[in-house]
């Protein structure tokens, strides 16, 4: 069985370089010697609708997606994302959240309330939630375009891999005129959750 | 070193070290990316086409010149494809010629859940299916040998998962193709019927032999596990299937599902206790298998289990496999638990981006009694709130000619009480299939309103130029085509070309429009919001708290830089791009242009 493979989904909103950090981690995965396999859905995607990647790594990974129940780790971009995903997560899985918070259509147009009771729900639901402003962190450093770099270094530190190799990653897939950024902002969001 | 690929950059990999030296495609999610991928090789003359049929007659004519040729399309586009594709069977290839249909299960970003697989025995063409990137790369480089081989068209069928998904690829070299001298070939190319008759029967031979290849091809194997279950599969299916059961079943891949290895599968059904075929949508497998006449002495199974809508994922395959397999499992999860359930959240659906144009075309269509008949294009949300400007979307082009007969009708039901119907359709989709459609409204004088939301790029599949964008896929400046120009050309006397963020424009250009009886025209000329070689830096506006009355009626233009906080409406400066539509919908005058009052420090 294929219960060797590790199951990651990246959740957030167009626009928030999900797919990005995505390619970045599968690029760590590959590097590593890993069979990796990710799936992305284009289409709408800059338009400010909900952006999710599945990325899946072991020794052979078959299916391209995880279903509900699956995902090992959320890294949730944005905090009703992660609620909207909050079932893919195995029983003991993570969700690693960005507390920004971005209103969508029904919300920017009145018809609906941002829900102020995300984390408390997540809680209830026996959920493990590490919550963390990335997006301050980012705008700290100049740009908070980096958020996305900002949360993969917080959630470097939930896997076993060398800061040299993911520095390698971010090397490999982020242009070389904004990879000193990248690197700080990694370096800082891997700060938020190392003990 | 493998390299991780998306499906679609494999396949233009592998059609360049299969040497191809022509590729042609009209953008389409999810098969986009093969030609922005092949645009990458110098050595091939990688071209948009306006639609499918011309760039599927336009490889044709490549490969009968005598240089092998790819075109790429999604599965709706085929349609469009389909008398070609057809032909094609019948003429045969000179050089090679492969053809990519990328369906997309799931209606990802589609309006249907074709499956084209249907094609390849319609049109009785070999179907190649990959099952990841190497696959996708290898698949490629066979299909051209194949081609030329069988003197054929061969079409290679990839999904959303297998197009888009990435997976570790160890790449090849281009090996240059020969390229065979073309000679006037009257009973093969010119299908007359005297020449079609021979050629279906050519056809049919033809066939026979790839039913000899896929008996003995590598490109379908069997591999082996527990024999009291036997797994009939291919593409994206096959992986789910392998998640779900490991060795625990084994698996007849089809990476060539037609012609049908009749014998192989046999052969497979013989040495196992129970079959199931596993696939995505249609049972196009599993009428193969059954044709075969073995269900009386073997148990197969296939849409009895596996549903037949939406896309296929880990946990569907083992429910669907679970009455048949013990051993059936998703990753960690267990089946027979309910797992959490979905947390109810409010929705995100995409939206129109700050300063698009199109947002106050349909803010103003909105308010008016007219029949909208939409098109394919990121103007479909036109169809959401708050805007719920649109009543139908049906196919590339159809908003002209569904209105002109929607128009048609109005004519002819109530012909005292005058009623209008807009077409509304994007530039690329336009020069795709709506000519044609504005030329009937023209030719039989049908009132249609057209109008054409111009901006400047194809914009829904992510930024393809188009013959109106002025540059070619390449990036080369090209021949400009003039909307204005053509449409006169076809016969519309009344053409208006409009600013659309100036809302007065669009309810004047609609006024005059639906004043004239006949058939009319308006281009709604302003660029994608997102295309920044057009970008306009303008200063970005904000709410007049002192007096805004808080009635919030800007809300309905539905911007993403528009926010409420607490009662009052605020405007995301970093979100904002200026196109000023909020500020011409609120009557008080209270969105201005920030910094307005300070530009003389300047």
């Amino acid at each position: 069985m294929m219960s060797d493979t590790t199951n990651v989904m990246l959740v957030g909103v167009g626009g928030q370089g999900t797919i990005l950090a995505s390619r970045v981690l599968a690029q760590l995965l590959l590097d590593a010697g890993f069979d990796v396999k990710m799936s992305e859905v284009h289409g709408m995607a800059q338009r400010g609708g909900s952006v999710t990647t599945h990325v899946r790594f072991g020794v052979r990974v078959a299916a391209p997606t995880i279903s509900p129940g699956q995902a090992h780790f959320i890294l949730a971009f944005e905090c009703m994302e992660a609620a909207r995903y909050a079932h893919y997560l195995t029983k003991d899985g993570v969700i690693i959240a960005n507390t920004r918070r971005i209103p969508s259509l029904p919300i920017l147009i009145g018809r609906e309330a941002y829900p102020d009771d995300i984390a408390s729900r997540l809680t209830a639901l026996g959920v493990n939630v590490h919550w963390l402003d990335a997006s301050t962190v980012a705008a700290d450093l100049g740009n908070v375009r980096v958020e996305n770099t900002v949360l993969l270094g917080a959630f470097s530190t939930f896997l076993a891999f060398p800061e040299d190799a993911w520095a390698q990653a971010l090397r490999t897939v982020i242009p070389a005129k904004h990879i000193e950024l990248n690197l700080a902002a990694f370096a800082a969001g891997r700060r938020l959750t190392h003990q | 070193m493998k390299t991780l690929m998306s499906g679609n950059e494999a396949i233009a990999r592998g059609a360049w070290e299969a040497g191809v030296r022509f590729a042609s495609a009209y953008p389409g999610t999810p098969s986009t990316e093969i030609l922005e991928n092949m645009a990458r090789y110098r050595e091939v003359r990688s071209q948009w086409s306006v639609n499918e049929k011309t760039a599927l007659e336009a490889a044709l004519g490549a490969s009968l010149g005598g240089v092998r040729a790819l075109c790429a399309m999604k599965h709706v586009g085929l349609n469009v494809a389909a008398d070609p594709l057809f032909s094609s069977s019948y003429t045969g290839v000179n050089s090679g010629l492969v053809i990519v249909t990328a369906d997309d299960p799931g209606c990802h970003s589609s309006q249907n859940e074709q499956d084209n697989r249907y094609y390849a025995r319609a049109a009785k063409l070999p179907l190649i299916e990959p099952s990841d990137s190497q696959e996708a790369l290898d698949f490629t480089r066979i299909a051209f040998e194949l081609s030329e081989e069988y003197d054929t068209p061969v079409l290679l069928r990839v999904t959303t998962r297998i197009a888009h998904g990435k997976s570790p690829v160890a790449t090849g070299e281009r090996t240059d193709a020969k390229a065979p001298a073309y000679e006037r070939t009257m009973a093969k190319y010119v299908l007359v019927p005297a020449v079609a008759r021979p050629r279906h029967a050519a056809v049919e031979e033809r066939l026979a032999r790839l039913q000899a290849y896929a008996e003995s091809s590598p490109i379908n194997r069997i591999e082996w596990g527990s024999r009291r279950l036997g797994i009939i599969s291919g593409g994206a299916a096959y992986q789910y299937a392998r998640e779900v059961l490991g060795d625990n079943a084994s698996y007849l891949k089809l990476g060539m599902g037609y012609p049908f290895p009749d014998a192989l599968v046999r052969s497979f059904i013989s040495q196992v206790e129970q079959v199931v075929v596993v696939e995505e949508l249609e049972p196009f497998l599993e009428q193969a298998v059954r044709a075969l006449g073995m269900g009386a002495e073997h148990r197969i199974e296939g849409k009895s289990l596996i549903p037949c809508t939406g896309e296929l994922d880990s946990r569907t395959v083992a429910l669907s496999l679970a009455p048949v397999s013990a051993a059936a499992k998703c990753g960690p999860a267990d089946l027979s638990a309910p797992g959490r359930q979905a947390e109810q959240v409010v929705g995100r659906p995409p939206m129109f981006c700050a300063g698009c144009p199109h947002r106050g075309v349909f803010y103003e269509l909105g308010k008016l009694p007219v029949m909208v008949s939409g098109d394919i294009g990121c103007y479909a949300l036109g169809a959401m709130p708050p805007f719920s400007a649109m009543d139908t979307c049906i196919d590339m082009g159809a908003s002209i000619t569904a209105g002109l007969g929607f128009q048609t009708a109005l004519d002819i039901l109530r012909p005292d009480r005058p009623a209008r119907t807009i077409a509304v359709i994007g530039d690329s989709t336009f020069f795709h299939s709506g000519m044609t459609g504005l030329l009937d409204a023209a030719y039989n004088d049908v009132g249609v309103i057209t109008i054409i939301l111009d901006n400047r790029i194809t914009a829904m599949t992510g930024h393809q130029e188009n013959p109106g964008s002025g540059f070619t896929l390449s990036g080369a400046p090209a021949r400009e085509a003039q909307l204005a120009a053509v449409v006169r050309a076809i016969g519309i006397e009344m053409v208006q070309t409009i600013d659309p963020f100036d809302l007065s424009q669009v309810r004047e250009a609609v006024a005059a429009a639906m004043d004239s009886p006949g058939p009319s025209v308006i281009i709604a000329r302003g660029p994608c919001a997102l295309l920044r070689r057009l970008a306009v830096k303008r200063p970005v506006y904000r709410v007049d708290q002192d007096t805004c009355r808080r009635c919030k009626a800007c809300l309905r233009v539905a911007c993403p830089a528009l926010y409420v906080e607490g009662e009052s409406v605020q405007i995301d400066a970093e979100t904002c791009v200026g196109c000023g539509v909020c500020s011409q919908v609120c009557r008080f005058g209270s969105i201005k242009q920030a910094g307005a009052a300070e530009d003389g420090d300047e």
